[in-house]
């Protein structure tokens, strides 16, 4: 499961970055996204890929029983996820008001500031 | 109550400030006195840190009382507390910059706000102990200077902003790849705690494949070779005094959380990874200088010095002596603040000479010659000459060079700083000593402003007395870039149960 | 212009009515849920953002703008204000920076009623997420027209 995890990663990050290399502003967003889910399945991979049960102790109990799924790692999705959704929206509107001004999509009419 | 609580106030007291701020958005005179009360109190937050952290050693809050390594620590050692008074430093002088020269349109846009937002991440940059925690105040500070960044909608900003988002965005993917390794790795992400359970990991090359791309992360935030071409595409859109803390602190951020990853936590295969910091320091001095004698819009020169500069930073990073780290500890504290005012007079000259062209400007100094003084100071700071600030930054760092050894970067090094100095020498010969051309359009007389006289010269006295008394700075730089040496400090300091 | 909203529907429209005090009742609850169970400020926050966003779909910008009466902005700066002062309170009894406090205070008839700076954290980021969602939505549908 965790070699399918990694190839599956790994098409990601390239098939993000093939579309950041292209010269419409569209799938530079479209790449943007991947990118920013790539890093969070990863985080979600290598954090263990278990069958396990939330990290909570039973009433009564004093330790966890059985394997349990690691909190940390998908409280540190989770604040990624929010955090890529606040950057990507800035990025849409961003993206949308650049095409308003230059009146294109491609990258290449961008050379103004180079 | 005791006194740790004072690590938190330079992040908490902007966030409330914008926050306040916001509420506020239609009232332009209630904006602008919470912009100046917030950045006072920072300021006063942040003497007052320094002042204990040199007093008592490194400080640690632990946040929400979650012991560490569980919870999320604010560390303020020596470097991080110098930081943040830098940082304090340059918000205040922004603030009072922008009272006169922010337009109204962009405050009821959220210039203040954002202002506050900013400092709040950047110095929450500087404070945390956490590496994933760091990553949050990235993002923050970002989000803030992303919208700072394309205030004001034209054209070349749009063009510049989607450089600077998409490069930017990049590098905080990379940064989480690398925490989600590491975490992986070792299973925690309290930066102490890191450093120690490194130590036990089997697999060496492993860590430094991390490293390295906590290298790649770190150094295109910091603006270094070869990702570092987003700065001056971006940093002469927008206004000036949006510019000028940018150019002050951003970058900063990028250095700092190179050299406390590669002090605290990848330490262990130092003439691997430190060898290629040589070369990207290097290579960043080199393509910053010569990228700055072709241009010919003031701000877009000082723009590819900031990229020159951050090249000395590394450098001391990457020879990674006790000197080495004491003169890059210097060279940021002088380099912030030549850097910001630069950014102010050229935003002065803008507004007395009518535009940003070389070609275009010049005889300020027959009409005005108080901002011709107030430009040579840091101009000439900032290109090493002596006594002022620059001089010693550069004099420390490159006896440690020699000392190190490293003749390439010690020969590139004077080399860019004489180039600096043409630099220089080319906006004070066509600005200030050339005769003034026709005006092609009747520039408005220009107000003289006293707000403006006053922010430049404050920072401009600062950098002399960095000269002047470099003695004390130098003991402070000494004892930061002994805390940076010796991480078995900081370690102690967070596990040891902190100083509840 | 051609490209305006023009896709109004009355059954949309009057569904709106109904569902956007439902909506705008359940992040409310949503959020109160959070204490201890599956909800809290950020999904609440959502849903609210999503309800105002609906009323612009079915009838128009004014209107669900007017439905807010203040720029986003200042709610989400409302929201940070409350948000970063919770952190404060524990201060005052002695415990470290943004520690967890709880009270609860006995009120007649009703019973208990607990109270805790988390609450009000997630009340902060509550209005915050509406504003920031909001902002966006809102400069999007300006850039349209």
């Amino acid at each position: 499961m965790t070699t399918l995890m990694a190839i599956l990663i790994g098409c990601l990050y390239a098939a993000s970055i093939y579309m950041m290399l292209r010269r419409s502003m569209v799938k530079l967003l479209i790449g943007l996204i991947l990118l920013s889910n790539a890093a969070n399945l990863l985080i979600f991979t290598v954090a263990g890929l278990e069958r396990g049960v939330p990290p909570l102790i039973a009433q009564g109990a004093e330790t966890i029983t059985g394997p349990t799924a690691d909190p940390l790692a998908q409280a540190l999705i989770l604040t990624a996820i929010v955090i890529a959704f606040g950057v990507l929206a800035f990025a849409v509107v961003l993206l949308h008001r650049a095409y308003e001004v230059i009146k294109t999509d491609d990258m290449n009419e961008m050379k103004g500031t180079d | 109550m005791d006194m740790s609580v004072l690590i938190a106030l330079p992040v908490i007291i902007p966030l409330i400030f914008g926050a306040l701020s916001l509420v506020v958005l239609n009232n332009h005179g209630a904006q602008r006195l919470l912009g100046m009360l917030g950045t006072t109190a920072v300021l006063a937050a942040a003497i007052l840190l320094l002042w204990q952290t040199q007093i008592h050693g490194i400080k640690v809050l632990e946040v929400g009382s979650w012991p560490a390594p569980f919870g999320i620590v604010l560390v303020s050692d020596l470097l991080g507390a110098i930081m943040v008074l830098l940082a304090a430093i340059t918000g205040f002088a922004t603030a009072i910059y922008s009272l006169k020269t922010v337009r109204k349109r962009f405050e009821r846009f959220g210039y203040y706000p954002l202002l506050h937002l900013l400092l709040a991440g950047v110095n929450g940059a500087f404070l945390t102990g956490d590496i994933f925690n760091l990553y949050v105040w990235f993002e923050v500070l970002l989000v803030a200077s992303f919208a700072l960044l394309i205030q004001g909608g034209e054209r070349a900003q749009m063009e510049g902003a989607i450089k600077y988002v998409t490069l930017n965005l990049l590098s905080s993917a990379i940064f989480l790849t690398a925490i989600g390794l590491l975490y992986g790795m070792v299973g925690s992400l309290n930066m102490a705690d890191i450093a120690v359970r490194l130590t036990a990991v089997e697999d060496p090359k492993m860590v430094t494949l991390v490293a390295m791309l906590f290298l790649i992360a770190f150094s295109i935030k910091a603006a270094a070779f070869p990702l570092f071409f987003w700065l001056p595409a971006s940093y002469h859109t927008p206004q000036v005094a949006v510019s000028a803390i940018f150019a002050g602190l951003l970058t900063k951020v990028g250095v700092y959380a190179l050299y406390r990853v590669f002090s605290l936590m990848f330490t262990g295969e130092v003439e691997f990874t430190h060898q290629i910091l040589l070369w990207m320091a290097v290579f960043t001095m080199l393509t910053g200088v010569l990228g700055a004698a072709s241009q010919y819009e003031v701000r877009r020169i000082l723009s590819f010095h900031i990229v020159s500069q951050i090249g000395y930073m590394m450098l001391a990073l990457a020879l990674f002596t006790p000197l080495a780290l004491i003169g890059g500890v210097f060279y940021i504290m002088h380099h912030i603040i030549v850097k910001a005012n630069l950014f102010f007079v050229a935003g002065m000259m803008y507004r007395l000479g009518g535009s940003f062209e070389l070609k275009e400007l010049g005889g300020l100094y027959k009409k005005h010659p108080g901002l011709a003084v107030l430009f040579l100071i840091p101009a000439f700071s900032l290109a090493g000459v002596p006594p002022l600030s620059g001089f010693f930054a550069k004099f420390i760092l490159i006896k440690a060079g020699v000392e190190a050894g490293a003749w390439w970067a010690v020969a590139v090094a004077l080399f860019v700083g004489l180039f600096t100095l043409f630099s220089m020498i080319k906006i004070w010969n066509e600005a200030f000593w050339k005769k003034a051309p026709e005006p092609a359009i009747e520039i408005p007389a220009p107000v003289r402003n006293k707000a403006l006289y006053w922010t430049t010269g404050i920072l401009a006295s600062m950098t002399i007395a960095i000269g002047l008394f470099a003695q004390p700075i130098y003991v402070l730089a000494e004892m930061a870039a002994n805390q940076l040496l010796n991480p078995q400090l900081y370690i102690e300091a967070v596990l040891g149960g902190g100083q509840p | 212009m051609s490209r305006q909203f023009n896709m109004r529907s009355l059954i949309l429209s009057t569904g709106t009515t109904i569902i956007l005090p439902l909506l705008l009742l359940f992040s409310l609850f949503l959020l109160l849920r959070g204490h201890d169970e599956p909800g809290g400020g950020f999904i609440g926050g959502l849903v609210a953002a999503a309800a105002i966003a609906l009323k612009l779909f079915a009838d128009d910008y004014p209107s669900a703008k007017s439905l807010l009466r203040v720029h986003p902005l200042q709610i989400v700066g409302v929201g940070l204000a409350i948000a970063a002062l919770s952190s404060l309170p524990s201060l005052f009894v002695g415990d470290n920076f943004f520690t967890a406090q709880w009270w609860s205070l006995d009120i007649p008839i009703f019973g208990t009623l607990k109270l805790s700076t988390p609450l009000f954290f997630d009340i902060g980021v509550f209005l915050g997420v509406i504003g920031t969602v909001l902002t966006a939505i809102f400069t999007l549908v300006e850039v349209e027209h």
